[in-house]
């Protein structure tokens, strides 16, 4: 059910970056898929209940058994988080750029339209 | 050799970083350093050519860590990025002159490298996607780097289908790790080989081929190609049609696919209506065009037709289980084209740039007769389009003859057929640039037309070369051997190569 959730936002914003004539709004788009995706990367490390994969004191007084047997069954996945942390890095990059680009379109072009801005043609 | 594996990455991912410190002053210095780079690194591709191995940054152990991969795939992939990358940046020595911020351009150029040595060096997929993220941010900001009107909309519009993509790549990332647990190559292929297909990893290859299929510009996906290449400054068209469309497009969806995940039927089936659609549309609409660059653009799409339309062929074979034999021979004529692709495109757009620096158009119509005024380019572009179209005694010709042997004895006559055909049209379209450009009279303003020198002429005549001479790639037994083959192995072996590779 949340999975299907997350990639209905996904969708939405494919459809907002892909149907909208307006260089911000497909910008906005771009951006809701990224969030879908970094949305979808965190619930696969999710856990009901979890704790912090991180071994504390009172678990290494408890001998490394007993410290493979609680981790096994109630720490999260910290890989998606590294992966999550990744990706918002990335799109940061190439969000800023798509901004920037914007930014001088504008002042060449005085529109925000994308069928006005058209001198290349197919 | 192993131990240098990281320095693909590293050393011009440090020298981007320098560079921009160089101000105007520096500029003689900082184009120095840059091309110190991009010739050493092509010496250590050339010195890794037949070696394998397995890299584990950090000493880190394959199971939790990071790992740099090289094999024969790798090598041949390394070899043709470092040879069109050391020429284009020769090219731009002078080239480049014409446009302010040069230490930010070699830059961005050398982010660009470092991103493309790291998509096809790294052995776990979601590194190979932070390198195919760099090397693409990097080639928006430089498809966008002259700022007029016609640079930024290209380089908005490529930048948007290219997030898409990469949207596309990372959710298809993310089902993987969900279904397998592993980000590793090897320990992910060893898990779908185990659990097999099931509908999530099953939508994970249909992303990625979607998103590698944007990243590489095979026909339905092709839209944003044909403005972005000509748009982009001559060298760095060399470079996106020559490498980047491969490494980011071609090579990571054909490792996926054979892997990683193994061929299966289907799959085998898309790859080769993507590469007879690519092959068939992109040579038809670059028939019609006027502008130079524009059509060398449109001929990268139907060249990328080849490629996959090889692989996919032998993908076929080995997912009927037929005589691995010939699917060697169809990914040999693949691959055998897609680096032949790299040397003649990124050659006849080096001379588009040589051309338009000499005559300040790119307009086929506007130009002729500059064969007295600018031999030396009049001479590379000739070779480059004889290779392209297929002419024997150049590259071209022995890649299109493997190919269409290949399909013949897999039975797909009429798709070796299409194959003949769309090579004679190609053929058409480079008679038409010789004759517009460089035959027929001299335009009254281009009278004064000065050949360009220097490393300009160096860069063409070292590719020009080249596309003589990497005939002997497949004529020469023993370079076939080393060169071609392990490439060429590295596909067919399929699912075990990796986990060979890996030890696993």
């Amino acid at each position: 059910m949340l999975y299907a959730l997350c990639l209905l936002l996904f969708m939405i914003g494919l459809y907002c970056a892909v149907v909208k004539k307006n260089l911000v709004k497909i910008v906005i788009g771009l951006a809701i898929m990224e969030y879908a995706v970094n949305l979808f990367l965190i619930m696969l490390g999710y856990r009901a209940g979890g704790t912090a994969p991180i071994i504390g004191r009172g678990d290494l007084q408890a001998g490394a058994e007993r410290i493979t047997a609680h981790f096994i069954n109630s720490a999260v996945d910290p890989l998606p988080q590294a992966l999550v942390l990744t990706a918002i890095v990335i799109s940061l990059g190439s969000l800023a750029l798509l901004i920037s680009i914007c930014i001088r379109i504008y002042d060449k072009y005085g529109t925000f339209d994308i069928t006005e801005i058209r001198r290349l043609r197919g | 050799m192993i131990r240098v594996l990281p320095a693909f990455v590293v050393v011009p991912l440090v020298m981007a970083f320098i560079l921009p410190v160089f101000g105007r002053k520096g500029k003689a210095l900082a184009t120095l350093l840059a091309n110190l780079v991009t010739i050493s690194l092509l010496a250590l591709a050339v010195a890794c050519v037949g070696k394998t191995g397995v890299y584990e940054v950090g000493n880190w152990s394959s199971r939790v860590g990071i790992v740099l991969v090289l094999d024969g795939l790798t090598s041949l992939m390394l070899l043709a990025i470092n040879v069109v990358s050391a020429a284009a940046m020769l090219f731009s020595v002078r080239y480049m002159e014409q446009y302010t911020a040069k230490p930010k351009y070699l830059s961005l150029f050398l982010l660009m490298v470092a991103g493309m040595n790291g998509v096809v060096i790294s052995g776990d997929i979601f590194n190979l996607f932070v390198f195919l993220e760099v090397a693409s941010i990097a080639s928006y900001a430089l498809v966008g780097f002259g700022c007029e009107h016609e640079e930024l909309e290209a380089s908005f519009k490529y930048m948007v289908l290219g997030s898409v993509a990469s949207s596309f790549i990372l959710l298809g990332i993310a089902l993987v790790y969900g279904n397998t647990g592993a980000l590793n190559m090897a320990y992910a292929a060893r898990a779908i080989q185990q659990t097999g297909i099931n509908a999530g990893l099953a939508f994970a290859m249909s992303l990625f081929i979607a998103g590698f299929g944007l990243k590489a510009a095979l026909v339905p996906f092709h839209a944003w190609l044909p403005d972005a290449h000509p748009s982009a400054p001559a060298p760095i068209s060399a470079m996106l049609s020559g490498v980047l469309i491969k490494a980011l497009g071609v090579y990571a969806l054909s490792r996926l696919i054979f892997n990683v995940f193994g061929v299966s039927v289907p799959v085998s089936w898309v790859l080769i209506a993507l590469g007879v659609l690519s092959m068939v549309v992109g040579v038809f609409l670059a028939v019609g065009q006027w502008d130079f660059k524009r059509l060398l653009a449109y001929h990268s799409i139907s060249q990328m037709g080849y490629v996959v339309l090889g692989i996919g062929i032998g993908a076929l074979i080995l997912a009927k289980r037929g005589n691995p034999v010939w699917a060697s021979l169809a990914i040999l004529g693949g691959l055998f084209h897609l680096v032949n692709h790299a040397v003649f495109k990124s050659l006849l757009f080096l001379t588009s740039g040589s051309v338009e620096m000499a005559t300040g158009t790119r307009q086929l119509k506007k130009m002729g007769g500059l064969v007295e005024r600018m031999p030396y380019t009049r001479a590379a572009c000739t070779i480059a389009s004889a290779s392209i179209a297929g002419v024997p005694p150049f590259n071209g010709f022995w890649s299109k003859l493997i190919l269409v042997i290949a399909a013949v004895q897999a039975g797909f006559f009429g798709l070796a057929a299409v194959t003949v055909v769309v090579s004679l049209v190609t053929l058409l379209s480079f008679l038409k640039v010789q004759r517009y450009v460089f035959l027929g009279d001299l335009p009254e303003e281009l009278r004064n037309t000065r050949e360009n020198k220097g490393s300009m002429l160096v860069a063409m005549l070292f590719l020009a070369t080249l596309c003589l001479l990497m005939s002997l790639l497949v004529l020469v037994p023993s370079l076939r051997v080393t060169v071609l083959q392990p490439a060429v192995d590295a596909l067919v072996e399929g699912v075990g190569h990796a986990m060979k590779v890996a030890n696993l």
